[in-house]
């Protein structure tokens, strides 16, 4: 019996330590271990013992058992970490195919400019307005203290819809400001982005359909340092905090004192250039202080309350950040040129 | 404007600031500089030098080589092809190692074999014109040495042709034998032709040497030029007007030519803003300058001597007695000055003046236009100068043109006026366009002997109009039409005057004509130091303020505090005008920054700006890619897109004044515009596209106001990438899902002439139409001239405004297993599924918690008229594990009722 335990328990292992699939070590194990199994049958044999060798083959038969039952785990164990590995390296891929992208959509480059500049407004407590582009002559150039015989509202710069110059296409978003304060009154900070129209033919730097983004300030107690400040944050943010920013002396009816900016040339650091006409610096808006005349076409008392206004073109922004080369790309719409923003 | 530093130089000596410094100082002080031109930075190593000797070039018919002085131990030799210089002239003469303008560089070199150390310099080469230095216009006459028949055959002059050979009449040759400097661009020369000899005099003809054979005219006892002899310029190829600038200038050899010919100047070119028409003048920038340098501004009084009172003497007279001035329309003429001169001598005016006029770019023309013009410059008044003879009446009437009335100006068009435009006229007829342009009848001409000096002050939206309506914007009108200084126009002619006489042009003539229509009343305000410092954020004190505006020309008054507006500066009306002038010297850049405190209740995104982003995003998520495109379009877009001509989109706002046609109405419908861009990138070829737009229609508003409704409309459009009606309904569905717009459903659209009718729908949310999409008609695409499917959808944004829901609320999740049934069913094809699917939802008896449609078929096994529509249903309860019981009578209520309404059974 003893040598029969020992042929199961050898030829068991054997067997086991060949087998090549989970499934094989089943059929093992019902074979051996099974209860119509080798070692059941041998088992069954106890009964013909003497009780002092009983124990004692037990002991052995358990002892097999055990063995084989744990050979088979290892080599169930085996056999699955090998399938594993198998089956891994089957699914190995190149990872070197592009993936499958979902299909993304891309913001306009000038409305991502746009958008950057919203959100540095909000982020210093402006609200954004949004008004209308056929506009009253009173409220794109009157109210705004244009004199009557402004160039700006010459049929040859200003696209008109009335006969009588009283309605035209904005060629500003400068009405707004009149609009803000008569609407809301005041205190007032807003801005205010979109469509502006001027009879400019197209090329590479003209549109007559172009955009332009307002502010306005309107306050107790408002100074041209406020306004300097303001845009100097503004400035950087967009530009990056190294910017050196010059105000310079300009004239605009709406304002006074009325100021250009400029930032110093970001190609040749203000040692004049291409880029920069020579000039070392790029003009890149146009502010001042509310003309006391403009305040009080909008029943604001300039006595009380002061404000700044300020004024850009989107447009060139836009073509500067991307570098982009020609504005009529802006409106080709290609969408090889959208997919690239 | 542009601004000749020596020339200001005279107004304010500002010390040795380079271009670069000064152009920033004026520039942060207000006037722009735009750029600086050193008009000698081109030319390089270029000097005065005398010729000591000159010999005929051993190897070429026409050169010479000439020994020539340049301040040098020794001098150089210089080879050259010009004929009209002589031993002693003082030339230009660019060096080895020299630049000349358009960036010509010289250097030593062999001309047919001989040594040339340089080069001496024309008028041109230099960058100049004989209007520069009349006097170095070259005459040349015929030399038969330099004979080149057109003919070889059958030459006109014989090549062996001597002294006394008759060539026509009393035209002979001749030998020049000597030749005598009489100064000054004049020779004499012995001549030898022949049978005789003798001294022709005071001859300019310039090309003229020792040997030459020159045609000789013993009647009239001349030299005989090209034109003399009926010559062309071919038969003397080399006796051309033009050669060496040969210098009557102070200057010894080895002198920089620079300065000698006026290009040691350098010109700043200023962006003057339209408030400030007094910075268009020498002056007006003098004093800016002298400001923004602190240093004293030097102005100068203009002295005219006039006539002595002499009874017997004619000039005497004063100009009241010779001229009478009337000024019917005082409103368009708030004051016009004259002054007279008489016995003009029409000359080139003198060098100095012909530079800084050429400096400014002002062509310099003769003495009186040049003063005109340099009075303009200097005072920034505009002066007119006219011939007095063609006055007729000697009267000056400032009148309105008549309607029709005609007037050919100085630039010898004819224009024709209306009654807004001013001239100034004689008793009979126009003779000017005030403020404008002089008339051609009463032209400053060589016999001009009595000219008029108008210094006026005219009506600037006039001036302007005029200038606009006739297309011709003058140096004149651009001055005018921004509001000069009324107080300048008395000056300016006295200075005018005051230049006749230092050049000696002519006589002026006693007294002045000076009618003002209009007297001015100076502005005062009151300098508020604290109200200024309020405004900028500075702490400037008052003194400084003060000086600043003394500087500027402002006056102070007997009142404190009080101060007296200069009369050029119309523009400074009030505190922030003072601030500006303070701020601009106190410098913008040291005024600090601060940020204004305050937070307003409306701030940030609001409600309707939060949406828009949203959809764009819900379309940048879908694949969308944004674009602009223009808010004018061609009428003939409406064609494009098959809209009836009865259709109410038509009625668009209409541009007057259009770029063109292409631009020329505010679109109502934003379908053109993506279908332009659709077909353009199909033009390009690309192959997959999917664009949205968030723009603006305009619709006339019905208030009388001429304004306009102006909705957005979020446009869709896309081709291309296995496109088709589902996938953009997809994307429909996704972006009003992403809006939480509820109770969205489709109906079919048929009439829409845009679009394929059988690919089209209206979407809605329940009773409010949202918008349409489908398939372009291929019609349309075809007027495209895109041969594929095009689709979009046009959602008005207004209505998904309205139906976007609000903040989601939370459902609970189920917490029991559902129960699922697959039906399909048979019903007539013309049925839609969103009917199935409706009947379905009303069949259950409130345990269906989702349907969803798997599949349609037509085909075998199916009637021709029938399609089979498969649905997976969901049942659920929310407070129990269904039975199957519970859920097949839930299915049985629904195959019932789809039976009943629909005659629609499972298959």
């Amino acid at each position: 019996m003893k040598a029969q335990l020992e042929a199961i328990r050898k030829g068991a292992l054997e067997a086991i330590s060949a087998t090549q699939a989970v499934a094989d070590l089943e059929s093992l194990r019902v074979k051996y271990l099974g209860k119509k199994g080798e070692l059941t049958a041998v088992l069954k044999q106890m009964g013909k013992l003497s009780a002092e060798e009983r124990p004692a083959m037990g002991q052995m038969a358990n002892d097999v058992r055990t063995r084989l039952e744990e050979a088979i785990e290892a080599q169930s164990a085996a056999l699955s970490q090998k399938a594993l590995e198998a089956r891994l390296k089957l699914e190995a891929v190149d990872v070197t195919i592009p993936g499958k992208k979902p299909a993304q959509g891309h913001k306009h480059p000038m409305y991502s400019v746009l958008d950057e500049m919203k959100e540095i407004f909000l982020n210093m407590g402006f609200e954004i307005m949004d008004g209308p582009e056929i506009e009253q002559a009173d409220y794109n150039f009157t109210k705004l203290n244009a004199p009557e015989n402004h160039p700006s509202r010459d049929w040859t710069d200003t696209f008109y819809l009335k006969e009588d110059s009283s309605v035209l296409l904005r060629s500003q978003t400068s009405p707004m400001q009149i609009r803000a304060m008569e609407t809301y009154g005041v205190p007032i900070r807003m801005i205010s982005a979109g469509r502006v129209y001027r009879k400019d033919e197209v090329d590479a730097t003209h549109s007559p359909m172009f955009h332009q983004i307002e502010g306005l300030v309107v306050d107790k107690g408002i100074t041209m340092a406020d306004l300097k400040g303001t845009l100097n944050a503004v400035i950087r943010e967009i530009y990056g905090p190294e910017t050196v920013t010059r105000f310079r002396p300009h004239h605009f009816p709406f304002t006074e004192p009325s100021c250009e900016v400029d930032i110093q040339c970001y190609k040749c650091g203000g040692k004049g250039c291409p880029t920069c006409k020579g000039e070392g610096w790029i003009e890149i808006l146009g502010a001042g202080m509310v003309h006391p005349k403009v305040l009080r076409n909008c029943c604001i008392d300039p006595e009380e309350y002061s404000g700044y206004a300020f004024g850009m073109g989107l447009e060139r922004l836009a073509l500067g950040q991307y570098k982009i080369s020609d504005m009529r790309l802006i409106f080709e719409n290609d969408i090889r040129f959208l997919e690239q923003f | 404007m542009k601004l000749s530093r020596k020339w200001l130089q005279e107004f304010v000596d500002i010390g040795p600031v380079n271009d670069r410094d000064f152009a920033e100082a004026m520039t942060l002080s207000g006037s722009k500089v735009e750029v600086t031109e050193d008009l000698g930075a081109e030319i390089s190593n270029v000097v005065a030098g005398r010729i000591k000797k000159m010999e005929r070039h051993p190897d070429s018919d026409h050169m010479w080589v000439c020994q020539v002085d340049i301040g040098e131990k020794e001098p150089v030799q210089i080879v050259t092809g010009a004929w009209n210089i002589h031993t002693g002239d003082l030339v230009p003469v660019a060096k080895h190692n020299s630049t000349l303008p358009g960036g010509k560089k010289i250097t030593r070199g062999k001309l047919r074999g001989v040594l040339s150390d340089g080069m001496m310099c024309g008028l041109s080469e230099l960058g100049l014109d004989e209007r520069d230095f009349p006097y170095a216009v070259i005459e040349a006459a015929a030399l038969l040495n330099d004979y080149k028949p057109i003919e070889p055959e059958k030459p006109s002059i014989p090549a062996d042709i001597q002294p006394g050979h008759k060539i026509f009449g009393p035209v002979v040759c001749a030998r020049v034998e000597t030749v005598m400097d009489n100064g000054g661009g004049h020779w004499t020369f012995a001549l030898d032709w022949g049978e005789s000899s003798g001294n022709v005099h005071n001859v300019r003809l310039q090309n003229i040497h020792q040997g030459d054979l020159v045609a000789y005219n013993t009647k009239s006892q001349s030299i005989c030029t090209l034109a003399d002899l009926h010559a062309e310029q071919k038969e003397f190829p080399h006796c051309i007007p033009d050669g060496i600038f040969v210098m009557h200038e102070k200057c010894r050899p080895g002198d920089d030519i620079k300065p000698i010919i006026g290009a040691d100047d350098h010109v700043v070119e200023f962006e003057i803003t339209p408030n400030r028409p007094d910075c268009l003048s020498v002056i007006g920038l003098a004093r800016e300058a002298a400001a923004t340098f602190d240093k004293p501004l030097k102005l100068h009084t203009p002295v005219v001597k006039g006539c002595p009172e002499d009874a017997d003497n004619p000039l005497a007279q004063s100009i009241a007695e010779r001229l009478d001035v009337e000024t019917p329309d005082p409103d368009l003429c708030p004051r016009y000055t004259a002054r007279m001169v008489r016995n003009v001598k029409i000359a080139p005016s003198p060098k100095w003046m012909r530079e800084r006029l050429r400096s400014m770019g002002v062509r310099p023309i003769n003495n009186i236009v040049d003063i005109t013009n340099y009075v303009m410059l200097e005072y920034g008044q505009p002066m007119h100068a006219f011939d007095y003879r063609y006055v007729k009446g000697g009267k000056i009437v400032v009148r309105r043109a008549q309607e029709g009335e005609e007037l050919t100006t100085l630039d010898g068009s004819i224009r024709k006026l209306n009654a807004d435009m001013l001239v100034i006229a004689d008793d009979t007829r126009a003779v000017g366009l005030a403020g404008v342009m002089g008339g051609l009848n009463s032209e400053i001409v060589e016999d001009t002997a009595d000219v008029v000096f108008e210094s006026a002050n005219f009506d600037g939206a006039c001036i302007r109009k005029t200038a606009l309506a006739l297309g011709m914007r003058t140096e004149a009108s651009a001055k005018f039409e921004k509001g000069l200084d009324i107080l300048n126009t008395l000056p300016a002619v006295n200075r005018a005057c005051e230049l006749v006489e230092l050049l000696g042009a002519g006589e002026v003539v006693d007294g002045v004509i000076d009618i003002l229509n209009y007297v001015p009343q100076p502005t005062v305000l009151k300098v508020e130091p604290d109200k200024i410092n309020a405004l900028l954020g500075t702490d400037v004190a008052e003194n400084v303020m003060y000086t600043t505006l003394q500087k500027l020309g402002f006056e102070t008054t007997k009142d404190r505090g009080m101060m007296k507006v200069p009369s050029w500066r119309s523009d400074v009306e009030g505190m922030a005008d003072l601030a500006e002038e303070v701020a601009r010297f106190y410098g913008y850049n040291k005024i600090p920054d601060t940020l204004s405190s305050g937070l307003n209740e409306r701030r940030g995104w609001n409600f309707v700006q939060r949406a828009e982003n949203a959809a764009g995003a819900l379309c940048r998520a879908a694949g969308y890619s944004e674009i602009i495109t223009y808010s004018f379009i061609s009428p003939t877009y409406y064609d494009k897109i098959d809209l009836p001509a009865n259709s109410l989109l038509r009625n668009s706002m209409k541009i007057l004044n259009p770029l063109g046609e292409d631009t020329s109405i505010m679109r109502t419908t934003t379908l053109p515009s993506m279908l332009e861009i659709l077909a353009r990138n199909y033009n390009y070829r690309n192959k997959s596209v999917r664009l949205y737009e968030l723009g603006r229609t305009y619709f006339p508003k019905n208030d009388g106001s001429g304004m306009a409704d102006e909705p957005k409309v979020l446009s869709l459009g896309a081709y291309g990438g296995g496109m088709d009606f589902f996938t953009l309904k997809g994307t429909v569905e996704a972006v009003l899902e992403g809006l939480r717009i509820a109770g969205v459903r489709y109906e079919t659209e048929r009439e829409n002439p845009s679009y394929h009718p059988g690919r089209c729908a209206r979407v809605y949310s329940g009773e409010t139409l949202l918008g349409v999409l489908g398939q372009i008609h291929p019609h349309v695409a075809d007027n495209y001239g895109a041969d594929c499917e095009l689709y979009t959808a046009e959602l008005q944004f207004d209505a998904l405004y309205q139906c976007a829901g609000g903040k989601p609320l939370y459902r609970p999740l189920p917490k029991f297993p559902a129960v699922t049934r697959d039906i399909a069913l048979l019903c007539s094809r013309s049925i839609p599924v969103a009917a199935l699917e409706d009947c379905i939802r009303r069949g259950a008896k409130g345990l269906l918690k989702n349907v969803t449609l798997f599949d349609i078929y037509t085909g075998p096994g199916v009637p021709e008229d029938k399609k089979s529509a498969a649905f997976s249903l969901e049942l659920r309860a929310d407070d129990r594990s269904l039975t199957a019981e519970e859920a097949d009578e839930d299915v049985k209520s629904i195959l019932e009722l789809l039976k009943t309404e629909l005659e629609a059974v499972l298959r």
